[in-house]
């Protein structure tokens, strides 16, 4: 790979990313209208130039400050009751999706008339004026480093996606947020701002992305001390590519799709693809030992970092070499991992790369049932054959997929679907209520793909598999990074939901499937939910020992009184149902303050005390005062 | 006709429907041969008796045993799993929807004949359904005649519910041709001991899980483990009961319904027997011939029964706050572990719950009370020469007293019970004769004794304290309930709560007064208690006489086996001579609890070898 003249590394990169964006782009005859790698905003692999594009200090100017994503792109029911998406900027923006209303409908039976709108515009009132440490501001902005107590920079960086940040904010309330916003360019620039910050016994709380679903970023209530937000946006270059080592060092700040775009232009990847890759960054993978898609061939967050670099109260962690594999004591890089913002401020990474797979490819498999799938995975997983993704889905799920078909342009397509659904579950037997589908993708060079989808074909086949094309497949992805937006959608009309994550041993795998949907159902029922939820589950993950489970689960709240508690109430039964048939608390999405009351009984006496006692030595002032974790 | 049942709190019960109607009015043929479609779990996946066993015999906890047992004892597991293999032969059921069919039509025609009426709670039908289709369910009948499994799944299929699996002793496979019959309406048989046999226990508890957790049937069993002789709730046995919480526990099913079946007979089929048994005349090995035998029985009029189907109880919401879950996280399921403490008393809380609602829903006829009267007037009557009887009011006990004319006679318009007063005269051929009716008559005051039990214990507490004050009062009914608990179904650690409703109930109807400090008798309280408090004598004088016995008779030597018979003696020449007024201390039923009650408190110990 390594190539001694960069115009060469240019040119094969150029000619590589060609070959495919060449993939990527729908086939003239293929049914399929949506490709899930163009899920993620475009302009990521087709847009060759190096221009940077980084997420601007004021965020409100491309982002929802009371929603997921982007301004500009929205799920709607237009006047017709058609659900459409709107924007540019991914694969289904600007489509027509037919079949979603009736979905929505019926599964919540909620109804596209009863609209449940957010408050159009945050009130500057609503905001509590900051409690400044003047000497600590005069101080920082003698330094240069940018910084604002603008109410809607400080609402922005006070919560992070959980359900009940997001219904809040659409009510228009706020709660404690930053006192001030700073920007650091560079790593110099947070040593500058964390001595400060002890110099003045501030309260700082890193920020990254802010895609948190764990309550992470939400100000505790009862600290009084001036509360600093440092937003690591701005620390997003790729500090240096080595190509002999295959490592690239990267500044902390930078977000998934950007760091993949400019590695893609050098002809690499980190192949590090978790679903909130569009906003989320490097530092908060870090921090919350982040798990990306495509873990099987890339490892997850833990296996891609050779290097951290931390600014703490105490000065500076990070080791003194970029060796592959240690035995020097327990890694310090584990302290840092998972931390959650509460050691420290992750500044810069380094991280393994790869050259760009020269081929990509998605598929299906469709099982008689959820059980049947689970075999099938937890075979393919003895077997050490994961496809670079492997996820299966239960019913529930894939017909929420299905409903998420954009409007077919041709009669031909519709009637290819129509005979495929007849084959199916007519020819083959497989009750409609029951199948559930495996999505996949390959990745790597061509002949080795091919080869890798026929053996997991195979074995799917002994489970009762059948391959259900590509679509299928690719559907399926685009679920991930749509689904945020949904919920926005549904919280138009009445309708709340969130998802979570566990990770279980194999042999708990379906029980633990099985048990949290009904508890769920069974705590809606309890609470006076009228409407039975949505409660679906997928496998989404697969280790040698386990697998990661991911939960969805949204109901009606038309005459509850209040939504938000009952949603929680249900959530908090779900982990205890989760922890009871032996889940993890978490398995990427991290501890924050939501999961904080079963740490414990996670790691034990000692191993809190472990931890606090490594907190005390770092943070003996806690200045990093988020309090999640611990 | 529909009868209404009503409880002493004046609880709203459901109504009854009396089942044999139907059956006298049409067709039993038809009836047997009717279109039978009931609704079976949503989760069910269909599977064979045969597919059952083979799931059973490739189990992970299967496996693991196997290769324990041999690397235990040497031998091939192979041999091993043929022996798991021919073990599950003997005990596996076969339902058969033609063998349940020609029950239902001979069951029919003999219920007709022995029973006025079979009377069903339909709305708790009605909650099994729903519960069936919901969770695994288990079925809890109470225990008190042979009839009664074979009555429950005749009237499951009257009702269109799904059959149940039922948990038979080993004792019914002597009876050749019957044993394969019940097989194949159900009945599953286990061996009444298996001690340490790790593949036995094995291969049981996986047969039964695997049949509860595909939701193949409802699981029923009894959890006083035997019929009960005396009427009274036997203490639960927790074996099959701690099986069937086990998936749910282990999260293998996310919940399991228990619905607690209370069947009343107004006559049970087994009377005599009972009390002959209890008397030590050895009973019949069960037999098909001693079953034809019993043909006798068919004349006769056994008056009818009472079916109430309970309250599905979720195991999870019991298990609620009571066991850790987490435990079974760092050990694979499938290999067998002694259950935790947690778990083994939230298993027997559970089952003494379970029997109290058992209990709570019987349905007592007025003969119940009127037998209670009668051995209490009999006593006194002993003791004071005289010959005292009920006066007979109305006809509703006198339709029982048709029922009961062999423990019963009217005199001057007085009822009395069918002996002579005076024990002391009898010859020794009468004894047991008349043993054997005050045995009979005492087993139906027994059905009302879990009403009474609670305020009864504190009568006689308030009248053995040194004291009126009310701990003094407290500590006494709780040594006395203490004492009990193997003979009353007494649930393990609420002696506050049961002082605190003996205490509600007696105040409630006036016979007691509480003061700050202390317990005060009303005027016309005194009846009340004397009457409470005379339901027990039997029993508080039964267990002095076993002391008596262990100490004035009792020798080293003494074996659990001689015990009975040598207490027995030693109660009989007690009551020949006068000195001992109750015949019902003769059960063997009293003297084995109050052992088993004298080791539980230490008084008495168990020596090996």
């Amino acid at each position: 790979m390594a190539s001694n003249s960069s115009s060469d590394r240019q040119r094969i990169a150029q000619q590589r990313l060609r070959i495919i964006a060449g993939h990527l782009r729908a086939p003239v005859d293929s049914d399929s209208t949506i490709l899930a790698a163009e899920c993620k905003a475009q302009g990521s692999k087709t847009d060759v130039s190096s221009e940077r594009k980084t997420v601007p200090r004021r965020r409100q100017e491309i982002l929802k400050w009371n929603g997921w994503g982007y301004s500009d792109t929205r799920f709607l029911f237009n006047k017709k009751g058609q659900a459409e998406f709107t924007g540019k900027r991914y694969r289904l923006s600007g489509m027509i999706i037919p079949a979603l209303q009736n979905w929505f409908e019926g599964t919540f039976g909620a109804s596209v008339q009863h609209k449940s709108p957010a408050m159009p515009i945050l009130t500057s009132s609503a905001v509590q004026p900051p409690t400044l440490n003047e000497a600590f501001v005069d101080e920082l902005k003698s330094t240069g480093i940018p910084c604002s107590h603008d109410a809607e920079d400080r609402v922005f960086r006070g919560h992070g996606h959980c359900l009940h940040e997001v219904f809040a904010l659409r009510e228009g309330k706020v709660g404690r947020v930053p006192d001030i916003v700073v920007w650091p360019n560079c790593h110099n620039d947070v040593v500058k701002i964390v001595e400060l910050a002890c110099k003045h016994n501030v309260c700082l709380i890193p920020y990254g992305g802010g895609t948190s679903v764990s309550s992470a970023l939400e100000c505790p209530p009862e600290e009084t001390r001036c509360i600093v937000s440092l937003d690591t946006s701005q620390m997003n270059r790729i500090l240096w590519i080595d190509e002999k080592n295959l490592t690239a060092h990267v500044e902390a700040g930078i977000v998934g799709q950007e760091l993949e775009r400019l590695l893609n232009e050098s002809g690499y990847c980190t192949g590090h693809e978790p679903d909130s890759m569009e906003f989320s960054s490097l530092g908060g993978w870090v921090a919350t030992r982040a798990s990306g898609m495509k873990k099987n061939i890339y490892g997850n967050i833990e296996d891609l970092v050779v290097h951290v670099k931390m600014v703490t109260p105490q000065g500076v962690i990070e080791k003194g070499c970029q060796c592959p594999r240690m035995s020097t004591g327990p890694d310090i890089h584990h302290f840092i991992m998972g931390s959650e913002g509460t050691l420290g401020v992750v500044t810069e990474v380094t991280m393994k790369i790869r050259p760009m797979p020269e081929y990509q490819k998605y598929g299906s498999v469709v099982f008689p049932n959820f059980e049947q799938g689970v075999a099938c995975l937890r075979e393919v997983a003895k077997q050490r054959c994961a496809p670079a993704s492997i996820r299966l889905m239960d019913n529930e799920q894939f017909k929420f997929g299905h409903a998420l078909k954009p409007q077919v342009s041709s009669i031909f397509t519709s009637f290819l679907d129509g005979l495929k659904k007849f084959y199916i579950t007519k020819f083959k037997g497989f009750d409609p209520d029951r199948l559930c589908v495996a999505t996949l993708l390959f990745e790597g060079d061509r002949e080795k793909v091919l080869q890798h989808e026929k053996q997991v074909y195979d074995i799917a086949a002994k489970f009762g598999g059948l391959a259900a094309g590509e679509d299928n497949g690719q559907r399926g992805y685009m679920l991930t990074f749509v689904i945020a937006y949904l919920r926005d959608l549904g919280m138009d009309y009445y309708v709340i939901g969130e998802s979570f994550e566990t990770s279980v041993p194999w042999d708990r795998v379906l029980d633990i499937c099985r048990n949290v949907k009904a508890r769920i159902i069974q705590e809606c029922k309890d609470k006076g939910v009228q409407f039975s939820p949505l409660s679906t589950c997928r496998v989404t993950q697969t280790y040698d020992a386990g697998a990661c489970v991911y939960f969805y689960f949204a109901f009606n709240y038309r005459g509850l009184s209040d939504p938000v508690h009952v949603y929680e109430q249900v959530e908090h039964a779900a982990r205890e149902e989760i922890l009871a048939n032996g889940g993890s608390l978490s398995h990427h999405h991290g501890v924050g303050k939501l999961r904080k009351e079963w740490m414990r009984e996670t790691i034990s006496d000692v191993g809190m005390g472990m931890l606090k006692s490594v907190k005390n030595y770092v943070d003996p002032k806690n200045i990093f005062g988020n309090r999640n974790l611990i | 006709g529909k009868t209404r049942a009503l409880d002493p709190m004046l609880k709203k019960r459901d109504d009854f429907e009396d089942i044999l109607e139907e059956r006298r009015n049409s067709s039993d043929l038809k009836y047997a041969l009717r279109c039978y479609t009931p609704v079976l779990y949503k989760g069910v996946t269909p599977c064979t008796s045969s597919m059952l066993k083979s799931m059973v015999l490739q189990s992970d906890q299967l496996h693991y045993v196997i290769n324990q047992v041999s690397k235990e004892t040497g031998k091939a597991t192979d041999d091993i799993k043929e022996e798991a293999s021919a073990i599950l032969e003997e005990m596996a059921q076969c339902l058969q929807l033609s063998t349940v069919r020609f029950f239902a039509f001979t069951l029919s025609k003999a219920f007709k004949t022995l029973f006025r009426s079979i009377c069903v709670n339909e709305d708790g039908i009605q909650r099994l359904q729903q519960a069936i289709q919901e969770h695994p369910v288990v079925l809890l009948p109470s225990h008190r005649s042979y009839m009664d499994f074979l009555l429950m799944s005749y009237i499951l299929y009257t009702y269109d519910v799904a059959l149940p699996v039922i948990a038979a002793g080993m004792d019914f496979m002597g009876m050749k041709f019957v044993g394969e019959m019940l097989r194949m309406s159900g009945a599953f048989f286990i061996r009444r001991s298996f001690g340490g046999d790790k593949l036995y226990w094995a291969l049981f508890s996986e047969y039964v899980k695997t049949m509860l957790k595909n939701g193949f049937a409802p699981v029923e069993f009894f959890l006083e483990g035997t019929r009960s002789r005396t009427s009274k709730s036997l203490t639960p046995k927790l074996g099959l009961l701690n099986i069937v919480m086990d998936p749910f526990l282990k999260g293998e099913v996310f919940d399991v319904n228990v619905v607690p079946v209370s069947i009343s007979y107004e006559r049970v089929l087994e009377e005599t027997l009972y009390a002959r048994e209890l008397l030590g005349i050895p009973k019949p090995k069960e037999s098909t011939s001693g079953l034809f035998k019993a043909r006798k029985i068919l004349s006769e009029d056994y008056g009818s029964i009472h079916v109430y189907f309970g309250q599905p109880v979720s195991v999870r919401s019991l298990a609620q706050g009571k066991v850790n879950r987490c435990q079974f996280n760092l050990v694979p399921r499938h290999i067998p572990r002694r259950p935790s403490e947690d778990i083994a008393s939230f298993v027997n809380d559970s089952a003494y719950r379970l029997v109290r609602a058992q209990e709570e829903n019987m349905v007592l006829k007025p003969w119940v009370l009127v037998a209670s009267l009668l051995l209490q007037y009999h006593h006194q009557n002993q003791a004071a020469g005289q010959k005292r009887g009920i006066a007979l009011v109305t006809q509703v006990v006198s339709s029982s007293l048709t029922l009961h004319r062999g423990l019963v006679r009217i005199c001057e318009d007085k009822v009395q019970l069918a002996v002579e007063q005076d024990i002391t005269t009898y010859l020794s051929t009468v004894f047991y004769y008349i043993a054997v009716i005050l045995l009979s008559c005492a087993s139906y005051r027994n059905q009302a004794l879990h009403v009474f039990v609670r305020p009864a214990l504190l009568a006689l507490a308030i009248h053995t304290a040194s004291s009126n004050q009310k701990q003094e009062v407290f500590n006494s009914f709780s040594f006395l309930r203490n004492m009990f608990s193997n003979e009353f179904i007494l649930c393990p650690g609420a002696t506050v709560q049961d002082f605190e409703e003996a205490c509600y109930l007696l105040v409630k109807t006036g016979a007691l007064q509480f003061t700050q400090q202390e317990v005060l008798v009303t005027e016309r309280g005194h009846r009340t208690l004397a009457f409470l408090s005379t339901m027990l004598d039997p029993f508080l004088q039964g267990y002095q006489v076993v002391c008596r016995f262990l100490c004035e008779e009792a020798t080293e030597t003494l074996t659990e086996k001689q015990f009975i018979p040598a207490v027995r003696k030693f109660i009989k020449k007690l009551l020949l001579a006068g000195r001992l007024r109750y015949m019902e201390v003769l059960s063997s039923d009293l003297q084995k609890n109050s052992l088993a009650a004298l080791l539980r408190l230490g008084a008495v110990r168990k020596m090996k070898g």
